[in-house]
This record gives structure tokens, C-alpha cells and sequence, in this order.
């Protein structure tokens, strides 16, 4: 009698549980599949790219980095187009993270150039001076590409066996970087975010000298990592004795450009803060 | 005493003894992860980053403290609701063993970087499996002890006993499906949005069935018996508890509001999540009702004040809760260190004072001693309940400071702050908390000293105080 009277409760517990898990778990299923939801342009992981998200998830990345933006203009305008279901069907397991120590990654591919990403790998602090990203420098050892083909089948990805070929002398910190490149590019969103700068460019501190100092200050927590504190750079081309309009390297520096890898800092300094270092850029020489 | 009374008490020794070695373990993580925070130059790579640090912190914190003090407790109150010895010793015997060597595994392998990346179900594989035999094992005992019992009536403790058995093992088993590629690496077996919606309703119920419905099996049992008195309301505990089982599986979704998952199921998740402040606070009343005329005893009786503040403490978790689930406000301080204050609100303020409570008063049954320092338990107790709310506070302010700083715009629409002039507010903060970590350590190894001097060095207990 008391048997059954517990068999009986065990299974209307069950029942209880499953309602909730049926309607909100099993369901969604056939909704987040839905093939309205696909984007013909997101692609898989290449060997490499997979390679490198497998040593993401190994070093726990996603415990300080999320990957999705919200649709929510201090996302948006901080890391780019909102994420799309779409996006994420090559993902397993997905890793959207639950806090932000660090900034969200869902859209890294493409920011910065390779160089900036290997020199910030192996010693974050030396480009983003008070940064507490742990040091990977130890990420420099050749990539064991022994599992790679099994893996990109488990997965059922696409592959040519030029694309493992191209694993073969690499590091797992070039692995890493041509993952972090992909992440969020696989729609075009850079390109229609990217800033329009209309009407005639007219420098506010034209030969106002009093800005230098911000000026400088401003270059060195922005540009300084890239272009050498001495200006005679590194990752970044030199900046001595620039000699361009003042209009042009406000647009550099306010929209970035892409092509040369140089990023947009219009969102994080503003314009007025864009034109001071420009003026920085521009005086020093005489003064 | 207990043991001439047949009960097999043996292994309930053992797994409180193991569970709070791997409690020790997880403060002291703790607190040396929150340090790197503030000091990045205590990672040691590749092994002891805080990326690899910080599963073996949750894991051995949620699995090893928690679940493994549950398995004592529930091995002890189950022997005694049903007045009918444990139907296999020898397997809880195996299971203790097993319990540790997983554990013990689980910081191994995830120290070396297999990691699945799935919070709370980051072991890989192997391990997991070995998880799903120990909960097997678990079960059986505890299904079996029941259904021979010599009591009829299965008082609530065992309902949640019970629920958290089959609760815990579907969660397990449908998050952890993998594809593995080798014996250290898999898969999820579910891609993208899929996944994600699958893991918060795991992690979300992990919540639910681990830190909720194991320790309100606790309270109900070790309430009435650190006071004297019956609980207030059987029938308003019964009522909670089909609510509360039912309710929670809707609002796992509110961990991922915003992002790509339907709307709808995000819209479930935060009208249940409100709701469920209904069954949670249905036992939080149940606890204060229950005190009725016996408020004295949180001045008299150190077991009560453990216990009420715990209860106090859910409550608040509760209600918190809720708030966070709303859309309006999670877009302000989701991702942000305000969830993990909310979080250790409930895991050192409700969860461990109601295994604090729990173990002091069984050690000191099952050895036949008396506590060996009241005033090192009233010592413990405060430095645990000022370390928990220096810690959760500091945790709150820090968020609200970064959400108002990343969300602040310029009249332009531009932002006003870069991520990095958002993070390097949140230093003082994060030292803060490390004091509050190394505070809550101290209690705990208070706690420790007091325990093991009772087992070593207490006085018998006086014959008219045993059974």
C-alpha cells in the first residue's frame, strides 16, 4: 500500500515537471528551427576557425566573454549589429556566456588586425594597459591538429583537404585568432555600420595648442598600443610628422578603415575628444 | 542513540566529513579567483587561470558541497521519516567512494582544460556518466528505503526528497547529451539558440532541484527539531511544494532575455518567474509561523538563528529573483556583477547556514558528544552572515555602477564610456569582495575547528538527550 502511494507520487511529480519542460524546452525546438530563421550567408568553421573554438572553450573564455548582443542601444552602439538566430546553427554547444568581465565578442571578427589580437593574446596589459585578462602567451606551441578531421565530421562541416593542410604549422594561438576573426562576420554588418561622416570637416582646435596635453593623454589609452608611445609604430604604421589634412585623419580615426585593419574609435571618444587628438597628432611636431 | 536504533549512520558521517573538505575547497577557489580579478598577474597559465579556475569553483561548490552534504542528510532523515533502516549500506558505502572520485576528477579534468563549456555540466563525457551512475545508485537507495517503510504517512521532507531525485536526473540527462570526438572531447548534441535554451532550463532547474528542494527538505525536517515545535502548515507546505515544482520548469529562459531565443519562451519564463514568489514565500511563512511564541530561541539557540536566517535570506533570494526576470530590468543589469551577488546571497546565505545547521546538529547525534563550543558556533555564525552580506552588497553596488556607466549616452547618441573606463570602477569593488571571501573562509574554518573538536573532544551527551 505504501509502495504504490509512493510510486504513485513519483510519477505525478514527473508529470508536474514535464509540463513546463515540454511547452518551453521541447517545444521551441521546431520554432528556433524554423527555416525562415536561416541566413543563406553564415557559413561553418573552417578546420582552423574550429581548432581555435575548441581552445576557447578550453580556456574557459566564455566565463568572461559573452557572444550575443542585445538589441539594445548600449550593445548596439558598443559592439555592433544585434545577434540573429541564424547566426548560431553551427555553434555546439552555443556560448553566449553569463557575464561580461570582458567585453562581448560576438562581433571581434574583423575589429582589430591579426597583430593586435596576437600581441593582446600574449600580454593583454600591454595593449589595453589596465586590463586583468590572464596572459596566453603560452598559447604560442604548435596547434595538434590529430583530431581535427574527425572532428569536422563529427560535425558534419564541410572540409578540403587543403583547408587541413592549412592547420599544419600552426599555433594554437593562430587557431584562436582566426576564430575570434569569424565571430559576427558572417553578415555584412560592418560595412552598413559603418560611420558616414557628412558636410565639411572643420577642426574646432585648429592650432589651439591649450589641448595638447589631452590630446596626448587621449593617445596614449587609445593609440599609443598600436603606434608606439613615441609615435614611430608597431601594429600601426608611424605618425610622425603626419602629413595629411586634419579632416582625413579625423575620418581615419572617427570611422576607422577597414581595409588596413585600423579601427573606428568615433563610438568611445566622440568627436570632440577625436578632434583634440588629431590636433595632438598634428602640433606636436612644433611644439 | 541512533545507532543501537539500527539506523546505518556510518556513511552519513562520511559524506558530511568529505562535504565539507569540498566546501573548503570551493571558498578558497573562490576567493583566489576573485583576487585575480583585481590582480591578473596571480593567473598562473596554463593550469590555474581563472577561466580554468572558475568551473572547479562552481563545480566543487554546487557538487561537492552541496549535493554531497544533501546525500548525507537525506540518507539521515529518510532512515528516520521512515523509521526503517537504509535498504543498502554497502551501496552508500560505493557511493561515497564514487562521489569522491568524481569529484576529485571533475577538478582534475577541468583544471586540464576538458571542459564542455555548459555552466554546471561542464564535465566532460566520461565523468559525466559516472555521475549518472552515482545518481542511480542515490536514487534506488533512497526510492527503496521509502517504499519499505514502517511510517505511512511520507512527511514533506521526503516529497522534496523525492522531487529532487527525479528532478535532478532529467535535467542531467538531456543537458549533457554529447557527440564525443574522442575520450577527452564532445560535442552538445544541440546547436546555437537550441542549446542555450536547453542549458538555462538545466542550469536555471539546477537551481531549482540542487540548491532549492534539497535544502527546504532540510529546514522542514531540521526546523521542528531544533525547536520543539511542529512546523506550522503540513497543508500550506504541500500546496508550495506542487507549485514550486511545477512552476519552476517555465522560467529557465529568463537567464537568456534579449537574446535570439523566442520571445514567447522569454515572455513564459518571466511571467512564471514572478509567480514563483508565491510557493517560495508560502515556505518562507511557513518557517516564521512556525516560530510563533519560540522567538526567544534565535537569542537561546544557535541551531534556530542558522536556520531562520536562512530562511530569511531565501526569502529575499526570492524576491530578487523575480525582479532580475523582468525584461526592463535585466537589460540593465544582466551581465554585470550584480548576479553574482544575488547568486551568493543564495548559496552563503540560504543554502550552506541550512547545511551549517543541519550538520550541527547531527554530528553531534551521530557521535554521542555534545557541541564542543557554542560560542565558536555563534562566532561562525556571524562572520559567515558579514562576509555573505559585505560580499552580496558590494556585488550589487559594483553592478549598478557598470550598467549606469554602460548604458549612459551622450546627447548625440553616442556612448559616454568605453568598456574599459566601465571596468576599471569595478577594482575597488572586487577587492571588497575578496575581503568578504577571506571573512566567510574564516567562518569557515571556525566552523571546521568546532566540528572536528566535537568529534575528537566532546563531552558525552548526557543520557536523557540521546535518541
Amino acid at each position: 500500500m505504501t509502495e504504490r502511494k509512493m510510486v504513485v507520487f513519483l510519477i505525478a511529480a514527473t508529470c508536474v515537471f514535464l509540463v513546463g519542460t515540454i511547452v518551453t524546452m521541447v517545444v521551441p525546438f521546431k520554432s528556433i528551427n524554423d527555416p525562415k530563421l536561416k541566413i543563406a550567408t553564415v557559413k561553418p568553421y573552417t578546420p582552423l576557425q574550429l581548432e581555435g573554438r575548441d581552445i576557447y572553450i578550453r580556456e574557459g573564455c566564455n566565463n568572461c566573454h559573452t557572444q550575443t548582443v542585445r538589441p539594445l542601444l548600449a550593445d548596439t552602439e558598443r559592439y555592433g549589429e544585434y545577434s540573429k538566430t541564424g547566426e548560431f546553427v553551427y555553434d555546439q554547444p552555443f556560448l553566449w556566456g553569463s557575464r561580461r568581465t570582458g567585453p562581448d565578442l560576438a562581433r571581434i571578427g574583423g575589429k582589430y588586425p591579426d597583430a593586435w589580437h596576437e600581441k593582446h593574446m600574449k600580454d593583454p596589459q600591454s595593449m589595453v594597459p589596465r586590463s586583468n585578462m590572464p596572459k596566453y602567451a603560452f598559447l604560442t606551441h604548435p596547434l595538434d591538429t590529430s583530431l581535427t578531421e574527425k572532428k569536422m565530421k563529427t560535425l558534419g562541416f564541410p572540409y578540403t583537404q587543403a583547408d587541413l593542410a592549412a592547420c599544419q604549422g600552426k599555433t594554437e594561438l593562430d587557431a584562436m585568432v582566426a576564430y575570434l576573426q569569424k565571430l559576427g562576420t558572417d553578415i555584412p554588418w560592418r560595412e552598413a555600420a559603418k560611420t558616414q561622416l557628412v558636410g565639411e570637416l572643420k577642426n574646432p582646435f585648429l592650432d589651439n595648442v591649450t589641448v595638447l596635453p589631452e590630446g596626448k593623454k587621449i593617445y596614449d589609452a587609445n593609440c599609443a598600443q598600436c603606434h608606439g608611445a613615441d609615435l614611430k609604430g608597431g601594429v600601426g604604421p608611424s605618425l610622425v610628422d603626419i602629413d595629411k589634412p586634419d579632416a582625413d585623419i579625423f575620418t581615419t580615426v572617427y570611422a576607422g578603415r577597414q581595409a588596413t585593419g585600423m579601427p573606428a574609435f568615433g563610438d568611445t571618444l566622440g568627436k570632440e575628444r577625436t578632434w583634440k587628438v588629431v590636433t595632438f597628432l598634428k602640433l606636436r611636431q612644433r611644439h | 542513540m541512533d545507532q543501537q536504533q539500527g539506523y546505518a549512520d556510518d556513511v552519513v558521517k562520511g559524506f558530511i566529513l568529505w562535504s565539507m573538505v569540498w566546501g573548503l575547497v570551493t571558498v578558497l577557489i573562490g576567493v583566489l579567483i576573485s583576487l585575480q580579478l583585481v590582480y591578473p598577474q596571480l593567473n598562473l597559465p596554463p593550469f590555474l587561470t581563472y577561466g580554468r579556475l572558475r568551473p572547479v569553483h562552481t563545480n566543487a561548490g554546487i557538487f561537492g558541497w552541496g549535493i554531497g552534504s544533501f546525500m548525507a542528510f537525506f540518507f539521515y532523515i529518510t532512515q528516520r521519516l521512515t523509521k526503517t533502516r537504509l535498504w543498502s549500506p554497502g551501496l552508500a558505502r560505493v557511493q561515497l567512494w564514487l562521489f569522491n572520485v568524481i569529484i576529485a576528477l571533475a577538478a582534475v579534468t577541468l583544471l586540464a582544460g576538458m571542459n564542455r563549456s555548459k555552466e554546471y555540466a561542464e564535465l566532460e563525457w566520461p565523468v559525466a556518466l559516472l555521475v549518472v551512475v552515482l545518481w542511480v545508485i542515490f536514487s534506488v537507495n533512497i526510492i527503496m528505503t521509502i517504499a519499505k517503510r514502517k511510517e505511512e504517512q511520507m512527511y514533506i521532507s521526503l516529497w522534496y526528497i523525492l522531487a529532487t531525485l527525479v528532478g535532478v536526473a532529467v535535467l542531467y540527462l538531456v543537458n549533457n547529451v554529447s557527440i564525443p570526438v574522442s575520450l577527452f572531447k564532445s560535442y552538445s548534441a544541440y546547436a546555437g539558440a537550441n542549446d542555450a535554451n536547453v542549458q538555462w532550463w538545466y542550469g536555471h532547474n539546477a537551481v531549482a532541484m540542487v540548491l532549492t528542494t534539497p535544502p527546504l527538505a532540510l529546514f522542514y525536517y531540521y526546523l521542528p527539531k531544533s525547536t520543539g515545535v511542529p512546523i506550522y502548515s503540513h497543508r500550506m507546505g504541500v500546496i508550495a511544494f506542487w507549485s514550486l515544482i511545477f512552476m519552476y520548469l517555465w522560467t529557465g529562459a529568463h537567464h537568456l532575455l534579449w537574446t535570439p531565443v523566442p520571445d514567447w519562451v522569454q515572455t513564459l519564463a518571466m511571467g512564471f518567474s514572478v509567480m514563483l514568489i508565491a510557493p517560495s514565500w508560502a515556505s518562507v511563512f511557513n518557517g516564521y509561523f512556525s516560530m510563533e511564541g519560540q522567538w526567544n530561541q534565535m537569542r537561546d539557540n544557535y541551531l534556530v538563528k542558522f536556520l531562520i536566517f536562512a530562511i530569511t535570506f531565501y526569502g529575499l533570494q526570492t524576491l530578487q529573483g523575480p525582479s532580475q526576470a523582468v525584461r526592463t530590468f535585466s537589460a540593465f543589469i544582466h551581465y554585470t556583477d550584480w548576479v553574482p551577488g544575488h547568486v551568493h546571497m543564495g548559496t552563503l546565505g540560504w543554502v550552506s547556514l541550512v547545511i551549517f545547521a543541519g550538520i550541527y546538529y547531527t554530528i553531534p547525534k551521530l557521535y554521542g558528544r555534545e557541541i564542543y563550543s557554542v560560542g565558536l558556533a555563534n562566532l561562525h555564525f556571524w562572520l559567515a552572515v558579514t562576509g555573505q552580506i559585505i560580499f552580496s552588497i558590494t556585488m550589487w553596488v559594483a553592478g549598478v555602477q557598470q550598467a549606469s556607466m554602460l548604458h549612459a549616452s551622450n546627447p548625440d547618441g553616442s556612448l559616454h564610456y568605453s568598456f574599459m573606463e566601465t571596468l576599471i570602477e569595478l577594482y575597488p569593488y572586487w577587492t571588497w569582495r575578496s575581503i568578504a571571501g577571506i571573512i566567510y573562509l574564516a567562518s569557515l574554518l571556525v566552523f571546521l575547528y568546532n566540528i572536528v573538536k566535537t568529534i575528537s573532544a566532546g563531552k558525552a551527551q548526557p543520557a536523557e538527550q540521546k535518541a
